[in-house]
């Protein structure tokens, strides 16, 4: 059984829903527009402490498995960063540092809605049910791939649980976002939704502001949320936008527009849930805007020593991290042990290494796969192609 | 039967798939009430409502995209790109993402998005109301092109094209919108792609061209036969997958061929055309292949007539073939 979150509680399982915040926190969403694009929204700070009036949403099953994605998520990203380092799978990505805003964020989605990811959002695609014998085949790009290692590893696509397979290209999933919304818009029964990620990056490009600008008019049900890192490569935000924040480009769209401290995965949540809800009411998107940072390398081929000064990195990675900030969480309310944690650690560490030993034994996809799937049928060009191939190699 | 011309027979096939397919929809700029700047989706927005034509924000690159995500939803959507000039800002979509979406998933997520776009010169419209951008697409793995030549073949292949799962470009010759005109049945029919037409038979010179260009090569037809040269003319329609077969055929009968279209010579379409028919038919060619193409400038506006390919160039071409 190698199902990424398989041990994941299902909401359903909860006959009574949990009561829904009116703590002080809660405050910020009554602010006017300005005041929201510029404020940051948080739940749990640095240190663990939070107003119970302000988390009474999160029991001890929904705690429970937003702390183990994030966990999931970093676990397996340090594996499968030296797997990259091996030469035994060719590139990769780690989410080290953003996991709240990518697991808090898709948390709040429900199974029939839908997730446009940007290049960190693999950790919560598994979350959401994505099968990570699967995922896993994708990294290896072998025969098991669904995808038939047509892309590079990150790049997974799983229609099961509407995860929409992405390019490498910045921003241009924006408007597939917002397209799929149109669809739910124009044809769909009313219960879904569509939440699209971005980077910092992302919202320099054109698309960003067409995306935004067709989201504001047509006022479907998407929620745009973009992980501020800070870094793009090695562009800090400074060099990047000189609007104050992210989060206030969304509002010349005329789009609700929110911020909230990435890294505090309860906060991440509820400005997301807000969102997810308000648009399954048919009240239009909202642009969200998580201030995170980027403790990582961008990819598996970046070196950032060379451009930025790591001592502020680690002042978020030994600071701000939002495992630990959630795990405080977790153990004031009584909710997980030393022993439990490492319990969780040894059965994902496991699963990781097992999964991994498998697919890397796998083959290669077949020959003929590269001329399947440009269209639905092949055409007499690359029948011809291929032929030459197979004469070529059998000789 | 009705006689439509080429608009009235893209506006018929539109009824006709809207009508049949709730999952299909219309996108793009003045495309509603107004019925599209040449008016092919006239009527369409009073008869299925502001959900199903939308006019959209003026970004080709949002339409495309958009529409992508419809497609991926489930869809079928049927975006307009006013003037295939301005389709560019949408090329990253179209180049990266429609036509990569069924390869880069496996198949999981075809994208059956047929966008519309008027294409070609002749009706004084510069630089930016001319182009033929086709070869740009052709050369981009996993978008099929169609490009009709007449009333009839616009109707039925459009209807074809929004009955299958790969991305088109279906691109409309302009100039002939209004001029070419024909039978075409009131009811729903399909002309199939990937297949060209031999639209007049002939045995010593084998004339190709596809959209606006297939009357300027019937015309030199006409006048080689006044002078005693007999000429087949074929008529493309698809340029991805093209039709290899009936071109094959044709020219291996007659050894001598002119290729014709009004996009610039060099890399165009018929650089692919003619050198595909030189791998299968050498030994049955009499003379080098000519090619009659729009010069490899930008459109221009004063002197378009003479950029242009006619009737007069293209005799002239077939005469060079002859005389070799």
């Amino acid at each position: 059984m190698a199902e990424g979150q398989s041990e994941k509680s299902q909401s359903s399982e909860r006959t009574v829903p949990p009561p829904v915040p009116t703590g002080p926190a809660f405050s910020y969403f009554a602010l006017d527009e300005e005041a929201k694009a510029h404020g940051l929204f948080q739940l749990l700070d640095e240190d663990g402490t939070f107003d119970p009036a302000n988390t009474t949403r999160f029991d001890k099953t929904l705690s429970t498995d937003l702390y183990r994605g994030m966990l999931w998520t970093r676990l397996m990203d340090k594996q499968f960063m030296a797997l990259q380092r091996q030469g035994t799978i060719g590139f990769y990505a780690e989410t080290l540092g953003q996991e709240a805003a990518s697991i808090g964020s898709a948390a709040a989605l429900e199974p029939q809605d839908w997730l446009v990811p940007a290049l960190r959002e693999h950790g919560a695609g598994l979350y959401r049910g994505m099968k990570f014998e699967s995922f896993v085949a994708q990294l290896f790009g072998n025969a098991d791939d669904v995808t038939q290692g047509r892309q590079m590893p990150l790049h997974p696509s799983d229609p099961a649980t509407r995860y929409v397979n992405m390019s490498s290209c910045i921003a241009t999933q924006i408007p597939h976002a917002v397209g799929i919304a149109m669809g739910i818009q124009a044809i769909g029964d009313g219960s879904e939704v569509c939440m699209g990620f971005m980077g910092d990056g992302a919202t320099s490009e054109g698309e960003f502001h067409v995306s935004m600008n067709f989201a504001g008019v047509r006022k479907c049900p998407v929620v745009m949320v973009c992980q501020n890192n800070q870094w793009a490569i090695s562009t800090p935000g400074a060099g990047q936008t000189a609007s104050e924040t992210i989060a206030v480009k969304g509002l010349g769209y005329g789009i609700e527009s929110l911020r909230a401290d990435g890294n505090d995965i309860l906060a991440v949540y509820e400005v997301s849930r807000y969102a997810v809800d308000k648009a399954r009411r048919g009240d239009g998107p909202t642009f969200i805007e998580l201030l995170t940072y980027r403790v990582s390398a961008h990819t598996s081929s970046d070196d950032p020593s060379r451009y930025r000064d790591e001592s502020v990195t680690e002042v978020w990675r030994n600071q701000r991290d939002p495992l630990v900030r959630m795990r405080l969480f977790l153990e004031k309310n009584g909710w997980m042990n030393e022993a439990e944690h490492e319990a969780m650690v040894a059965q994902i560490e496991m699963t990781v290494r097992e999964t991994a030993d498998r697919q890397r034994n796998v083959d290669m996809p077949l020959l003929r796969s590269i001329i399947e799937d440009v269209f639905e049928t092949t055409w007499w060009r690359l029948e011809e192609q291929l032929d030459a191939l197979e004469e070529t190699l059998s000789k | 039967m009705p006689t439509m011309n080429i608009i009235q027979a893209v506006n018929n096939a539109l009824r006709i798939q809207m009508a049949a397919e709730p999952k299909s929809i219309i996108l793009g700029e003045d495309v509603g009430k107004f019925g599209g700047v040449f008016r092919a989706t006239s009527g369409l927005y009073d008869e299925f409502g502001e959900e199903r034509v939308i006019d959209t924000p003026l970004a080709e690159a949002g339409i495309i995209g958009a529409a992508i995500g419809m497609a991926v939803y489930g869809m079928r959507p049927i975006p307009e790109i006013q003037f295939s000039d301005f389709i560019f800002p949408a090329f990253d979509q179209i180049v990266n993402e429609l036509a990569k979406f069924r390869y880069r998933s496996g198949g999981q997520y075809p994208c059956p998005v047929v966008i519309r776009t008027p294409v070609g010169g002749g009706i004084r419209g510069g630089h930016y109301h001319s182009q033929s951008p086709e070869a740009l697409f052709i050369h981009t793995p996993g978008l099929k092109v169609v490009i009709p030549s007449n009333p009839y073949d616009a109707k039925g292949m459009l209807l074809a094209s929004l009955r299958q799962d790969d991305p088109v470009l279906f691109m409309e010759p302009k100039k002939i919108y209004r001029a070419s005109r024909g039978e075409v049945p009131e009811e729903d029919y399909t002309v199939e792609l990937g297949k060209a037409k031999v639209v007049r038979e002939g045995n010593q010179v084998t004339l190709i061209a596809y959209g606006a260009m297939v009357s300027v090569i019937e015309e030199a037809a006409a006048k080689a036969a006044e002078i005693g040269i007999s000429c087949e003319v074929i008529d493309l329609r698809t340029l991805m997958p093209f039709d290899i077969e009936t071109i094959t055929e044709s020219v291996s009968k007659n050894g001598r061929a002119v290729m014709v279209h009004e996009a610039p010579q060099t890399c165009g379409f018929g650089a692919e055309v003619c050198t595909s028919l030189y791998e299968r038919c050498m030994a049955h060619l009499e003379a080098p292949i000519q090619r009659v193409c729009g010069f490899d400038t930008p459109f221009p506006y004063s002197l378009e007539h003479e950029y242009l390919p006619n009737a007069d160039r293209v005799l002239g071409a077939i005469r060079k073939t002859l005389e070799w």
